[in-house]
């Protein structure tokens, strides 16, 4: 196999990605605008020995990702909105389980049933807090055809590596646009923590990321969503466990921050900086191309969660930020929270992308 | 092997309450499955919540105990990707038929190979005595304050209906029955669901007038009624009296199944 050239949907392209990592096994459920991604899967998975099944709606979907996860498998599933919100609670499984597994959502307008077939940012919050109790994620933001390939790809290895449910944060006109992309030859496949047997199952290595004892292997391992020790058994009333437990959930991700930080500095030395992740990319990259005179400052960023708080200090000159969005500001406040300079938040509702205009106007009035 | 193997020592003593019906539901089934020859390694036990579903924390297998209602989902998953896996579901009424009733009938439908256990102790044990979807009417619960005054479901023909290969219904009492009936349900491919009536004295029976849990068990007894006399009873025009569970092997067949092994590790 060489790298080639293709033409590629979006969707199509997250889905090949997914096969390049060994995806193994998709339970899915149509919602539109993510269902290329299933219907993809369901012809090709089967003629590599993966399993695809449509479940019967997207509790299911998730339930039977995490289960396939345990027996060793690369899994996903992907979604929308309405069924983004159906998987809330075994996410938080997820999280709490330590399983592996990959979920696309192609955002579309909300809330509820809102706009199936417009896109939308609307569901970042959600995907990092969405679930009850606190636990932590990893959050991919794919801007072009490309990265919807590159990023499900990469979504598996960080998945398997440090065991959490990782997202990759699509929308509507990214999973449905057309372009070219150069499939390349071969994708990075990394494995998932190593297990010790005759170890506890859920006793965590240097880095908080325990091994992973796949089913099947007589490791014997019980795993539960209840509040659990190192040996995996439940104990859900002692107070410092518990806390230890999910602080080190936490911990495990947060801590990495800098190493899962994947974010591109475009004009370091501007003083008004644009920061977007996903689609409003590429209205900011046609302002930059539009005004190439370096004054225009960028900070285009892949993965959302955990947020890469250091990215902000590499604009050494900023006295402002400006986040265009595809919702009503959610990351603008998240880098509210960090920036030491105001932050000006652009929203966009109603499907439709940023205009150009739109956004140098923005930045016109502070020039 | 004997089923005391498949017990995992370090966790006893278990949670259940003293004269609770699932200890002997758990025996009979991991009778039945150390009757079978498996491999510990090669046998998964899946659960949802509820009093029920903490069995798998009692056995020396791989085991997931999931989230509410879902164990079936979770099943899918594991039963799909790795068909070589022996996988039993231990699921409640509630768990199953509530808040899990779509993926029961839709697992029931695909067929899938898996072999179902469900305690049914026709109430919400675990949160403290709520009506559930089995729940008698006239049975008094901590929701039902007035007596149930919604109709119960027949778990059993609930299964039937929706396209299970294997269907048989027994109770706490009917230990040696119900360990055969599972035995078969594990040796049958495609989905196996076996009902196992059990007393719940703490929430059920002494809300409802049974004083000793032998009262209850007495009472899943005497209201049982074989499935061959049922037939007989249909056969000659008689009424079948009311309020009787009907117990036996109720369903057999051989319907086209999902998450069959290789054939290469089939016997």
């Amino acid at each position: 196999m060489t790298s080639r050239l293709e033409f590629w949907q979006g969707n199509i392209a997250s889905a090949e990605g997914a096969l390049a990592a060994g995806c193994r096994f998709f339970g899915g459920y149509p919602i539109t605008p993510s269902t290329e991604i299933a219907e993809h899967m369901a012809v090709k998975l089967p003629k590599r020995g993966g399993v695809f099944i449509q479940m019967e709606d997207e509790l299911a979907s998730i339930a039977s990702v995490i289960g396939a996860s345990w027996t060793g498998a690369r899994a996903m599933t992907a979604t929308s909105g309405p069924g983004f919100s159906l998987m809330m609670e075994n996410i938080g499984y997820a999280a709490m389980t330590e399983t592996p597994c990959v979920i696309v959502n192609v955002q579309r307008g909300g809330p509820s049933t809102g706009q199936p077939t417009m896109a939308a940012q609307g569901d970042m919050m959600q995907c990092r807090f969405g679930s009850h109790g606190d636990y932590a994620i990893i959050a991919l933001c794919p801007a072009s055809v490309q990265e919807m390939y590159d990023l499900t790809a990469k979504a598996f290895n960080l998945a398997d590596k440090y065991r959490v449910p990782v997202f990759l944060m699509a929308d509507e006109v990214i999973g449905h646009m057309r372009e070219r992309i150069i499939v390349p030859d071969d994708v990075e496949h990394t494995g998932r923590p190593a297990f010790v047997p005759g170890t506890p199952p859920f006793k965590p290595g240097a880095d908080r990321i325990p091994g992973f004892p796949e089913f099947g292997k007589g490791y014997g391992t019980h795993v539960t969503g209840l509040t659990h020790d190192e040996r995996g058994y439940p104990c859900a009333t002692n107070p410092g466990l518990h806390a230890a437990l999910v602080q080190r959930l936490v911990d495990k991700i947060e801590s990495a921050t800098q190493e899962l930080a994947d974010f591109d500095v475009i004009n370091p030395d501007a003083e008004q900086v644009f920061i977007a992740y996903g689609a409003p990319v590429r209205t900011v990259q046609q302002v930059i191309h539009d005004h190439p005179d370096k004054t225009i400052g960028f900070l285009r960023i892949r993965t959302v969660w955990p947020f890469p708080t250091h990215a902000l200090a590499l604009f050494k000159n900023s006295r402002r930020f400006i986040v265009p969005e595809l919702n009503l500001g959610q990351i603008a406040r998240e880098i509210e929270r960090h920036a030491k300079v105001p932050v000006t938040s652009i929203p966009k509702l109603g499907g439709e992308l940023h205009t150009p205009a739109e956004l140098f106007t923005e930045w016109e009035a502070g020039a | 092997m004997s089923f005391e193997d498949w017990f995992r020592q370090d966790r006893l003593p278990h949670i259940y309450c003293a004269g609770c019906g699932n200890g002997t539901i758990i025996n009979c089934t991991l009778a039945a499955v150390s009757s079978m020859g498996w491999k510990k390694e090669d046998t998964v036990f899946v659960s949802g919540i509820g009093c029920s579903s903490r069995a798998p924390g009692y056995i020396v297998t791989d085991s997931l105990h999931t989230t509410h209602g879902r164990a079936l989902a979770f099943a899918t998953g594991v039963k799909m990707a790795n068909p070589k896996l022996h996988v039993v579901v231990f699921t409640g009424d509630g768990d199953l038929a509530a808040i899990g009733g779509n993926h029961f009938i839709h697992a029931c439908r695909r067929n899938i190979d898996l072999t179902v256990v469900c305690m049914n102790n026709q109430i919400y044990g675990m949160t403290g005595g709520q009506g559930s979807p089995t729940t008698p009417r006239g049975c008094v619960s901590t929701t039902t304050p007035y007596g149930c005054t919604e109709p119960a479901f027949d778990l059993s023909e609930l299964a039937i209906a929706a396209g299970a290969n294997y269907v048989s219904r027994w109770t706490s009492f009917h230990v040696k029955e119900l360990e055969k009936a599972i035995k078969v349900g594990l040796e049958t491919p495609g989905f196996s669901f076996i009902e196992a009536l059990v007393q719940c004295p703490t929430n059920f029976g002494r809300r409802n007038k049974f004083r000793q849990v032998a009262d209850q068990i007495e009472f899943l007894k005497s209201h049982s009624l074989l499935k061959a006399k049922r037939d007989r009873l249909l056969e000659q025009g008689e009424p079948i009296p009311e309020d009787m569970y009907v117990v036996g092997e109720l369903m057999r067949r051989n319907r086209p199944a999902m998450g069959l092994p290789p054939k290469e590790t089939q016997p």
